[in-house]
């Protein structure tokens, strides 16, 4: 250190190891991932038939907005180092609530309101076994995924209900004034801010950060770890059901299958995305932009006429590609720090 | 503290009578018991009769094999998400070899489709042991990976039974006893593998690369070996497994195998395996499966729609971490009071 301090040349060249803001903006994963996005669009475009029309963007947002809702609390619950499988289930069991309730008279807005509380409180369920009984919450999370999943099929059994009023479907389904994209966009988008906002700019979610680096360093430092967990289950379990209402709409069809396997796929989005799933690492927009990637693709694909056959591989290599590049990129970057620090420790 | 550190004899306080009461296998021996009895006494032709019997024995057979790997790869803190779609691979390759290479002995296909499985746990062992990259992860994109070859594939083809060799078929409904050949097979490899787990070193060394890493580097063990040796093991019996699926069944498109993953967590959960890793014995898991599938087929002779059967599944999951954790506590305490008391 005295070295240091008497040779203020040689400080100033080893311990500036902070690379130019604009390597520091390309290099990271949400950049990547957008970067990705716009290539993959434009070569959409140029080679594609049919691609470079509004409706192709239509379709493509409203088959990927039930994975695109539900991901945004999910981020930040992978963040603080736990996980929700839960999420594809609490979608078809408050699609069935809903259902069931409007199916018996109850008015459409009331049926759901109680779906949505129906989520919640299962939310509050997994998160009480997590944080107060302390149980890890992958296995939680896999016994609710399964439990609410059988509720769900068990209660509607075989039979389905799509008699939703007419004018509502119509406007689930319609454009923004002649825009390309649907109404739910306007959802997904204020739940992005509201939920960015939560966890880059306040110190709930710095909390969320500390708690996936290190629970115990952050209860130590006055996190409330359990509350936060809690609050962070609470509400996946509300925008999974909200989820639910949503896709019941969209698609005018309450059956207990809906949002079968999605849990998977809101993984798979958020972690593309550059979220760390040990937690601690991450951004929303990056998860954001995992899950249009993948949107993306399918439909390129699916209008190419390669078909939905290859739409798993695709999502299954792309998963498996960004956690490689991922950790070879961060193997290659601590290389590089040990070795500036080795030369910052000789000086 | 200053003189001779003298530990004092390790007692957990119970009788052998005590201990075997408190065994997880016991529990669960007495549960498919009970099970299997009320459901007889509404339905005896579920127990007593030409199919049912053979059928309670056969049925669970898949899910012990796929629970057993993923078991293991549970033991050493990790997961294997992957095994349906291994599976449905290893059921698809094994049908095709039968059509479409004439004469193929039923060893060599046998051989050729767990060594599929092992190739493709090879690939999840690879990539979670060298990349340091969670199982999960890996896991949860070679799921998608393997299906979407299986699709790509398979299409909308299918395994018709003619494909079949008579004798394969056989082998399917083949009763030694009235002992099902296929449960025999399965008993054996659980026996191999529970002996395995328990007594030799490298199953040994399994169980403490999963309690705790770092002591395990620390002490030697090759965290990367032992990794791979977990997925591959897991890979391999997710093949036989697809073997199995292909004797009692006897068809199989791409379809095949779709929700293994969770079931097999399940029973591994049910069966007394912790799911940070390093508890847990074989012998509890091959009963968790077979509980959780003699329910499955339990349920709809006791007026219970199949359709509820996913929610009877979660609340033993549940129910059963929930169990584990208390008697975790109880321990704990009573571990407490007795340091208090010495």
């Amino acid at each position: 250190m005295s070295a240091v301090m008497t040779d203020p040349a040689a400080a100033a060249k080893y311990q500036r190891f902070g690379r130019p803001l604009w390597r520091r903006l390309l290099l990271r994963t949400e950049t990547a991932i957008i970067l990705a996005i716009v290539l993959l669009i434009i070569i959409a475009t140029a080679t594609v038939p049919y691609f470079a029309q509004p409706y192709t963007y239509l379709t493509m947002l409203l088959n990927s907005a039930p994975i695109l809702l539900m991901l945004i609390p999910v981020t930040l619950i992978i963040i603080t180092g736990e996980i929700d499988l839960s999420v594809g289930s609490v979608l078809g069991f408050s699609s069935v609530i809903f259902g069931l309730s409007y199916a018996a008279g109850v008015p459409l807005l009331v049926a759901a309101v109680l779906a949505i509380v129906g989520g919640g409180l299962i939310g509050l369920f997994n998160g009480v076994l997590v944080t107060v009984v302390g149980l890890p919450s992958l296995a939680v999370t896999i016994g609710t995924l399964a439990l609410f999943r059988g509720i769900a099929v068990g209660l509607l059994g075989t039979r389905a209900v799509t008699d939703f009023p007419e004018e509502v479907l119509g406007f689930v389904i319609s454009p923004i004034f002649g825009s390309p994209l649907p109404m739910v966009t306007v959802a997904i988008l204020v739940l992005v801010v509201a939920f960015a906002v939560l966890l880059h700019f306040t110190p709930f979610g710095r909390g969320v950060f500390a708690i996936g680096l290190s629970p115990e360093a952050a209860a130590f430092s006055g996190v409330r770890v359990n509350r936060t967990k809690l609050i962070l289950f609470v509400l996946s379990g509300l925008v999974a059901s909200a989820t639910g209402v949503y896709y019941t709409l969209q698609y005018s069809n309450a059956i207990g299958t809906n949002g079968y396997g999605f849990e998977l796929q809101v993984v798979t989005a958020i972690v593309l995305g550059g979220v760390s799933i040990w937690g601690g690492r991450g951004t929303l927009l990056g998860a954001l932009a995992g899950g249009v990637l993948i949107a993306a693709l399918n439909k390129t694909l699916q209008l190419a006429g390669i078909g939905s056959d290859t739409i798993s591989i695709v999502t299954g290599a792309a998963l498996i590609f960004s956690v490689v590049v991922a950790s070879v990129a961060g193997s290659i970057s601590r290389r590089r720090r040990g070795k500036a620090s080795a030369i910052a420790a000789g000086a | 503290m200053t003189t001779t550190l003298k530990l004092p004899p390790i007692e957990t306080g119970r009788s052998v009578f005590g201990k075997i009461i408190h065994a997880r296998e016991v529990g669960l021996i007495v549960l498919i018991i009970a099970l299997v009895a009320v459901t007889t006494v509404i339905q005896p032709s579920f127990l007593f009769s030409d199919g049912g019997f053979r059928e309670l024995l056969r049925q669970p057979t898949i899910l012990i094999l796929i629970a057993l790997g993923q078991a293991i790869v549970i033991i050493t803190r990790n997961i294997d998400l992957s095994v349906g779609s291994i599976l449905c691979l290893c059921t698809y390759l094994s049908g095709w070899l039968f059509a479409n290479v004439p004469g193929i002995p039923i060893p060599v296909v046998v051989v050729i489709g767990i060594l599929l499985g092992a190739f493709l746990g090879l690939i999840n062992g690879l990539l979670v042991a060298f990349l340091k990259v969670p199982s999960l992860v890996i896991t949860l994109g070679t799921l998608y990976a393997y299906r979407g070859i299986a699709i790509l594939w398979i299409g909308p083809h299918f395994i018709r039974s003619s494909w079949l060799p008579p004798e394969y078929r056989k082998l399917g409904t083949m009763q030694v006893f009235g002992i099902p050949v296929l449960l025999i097979i399965v008993a054996i490899v659980v026996l191999l593998v529970g002996w395995f787990m328990t007594n030799r070193r490298a199953g040994r060394d399994l169980y403490a690369l999963g309690s705790n890493p770092e002591a395990a580097t620390l002490f030697g063990l090759s965290e990367r070996r032992l990794t791979l040796n977990a997925f591959v093991t897991s890979g391999a019996l997710a093949g036989l497994g697809g073997l199995v699926y292909l004797s009692i069944y006897a068809t199989g498109d791409a379809k095949v195998g779709t929700g293994y993953e969770l079931e097999s967590v399940a029973a591994a959960v049910v069966g007394g395996v912790a799911i940070i890793g390093g508890s847990g014995t074989i012998w509890g898991v091959a009963l968790g499966a077979f509980f959780l599938a003699t329910i499955s087929s339990a349920l709809p002779v006791l007026g219970v729609p199949s359709l509820w059967q996913q929610s009877i599944v979660g609340v033993f999951i549940v129910g059963a971490i929930l169990l584990d954790r208390l008697l975790f506590l109880n321990r704990t305490l009573q571990a407490k009071r007795k340091g208090r008391a010495l």
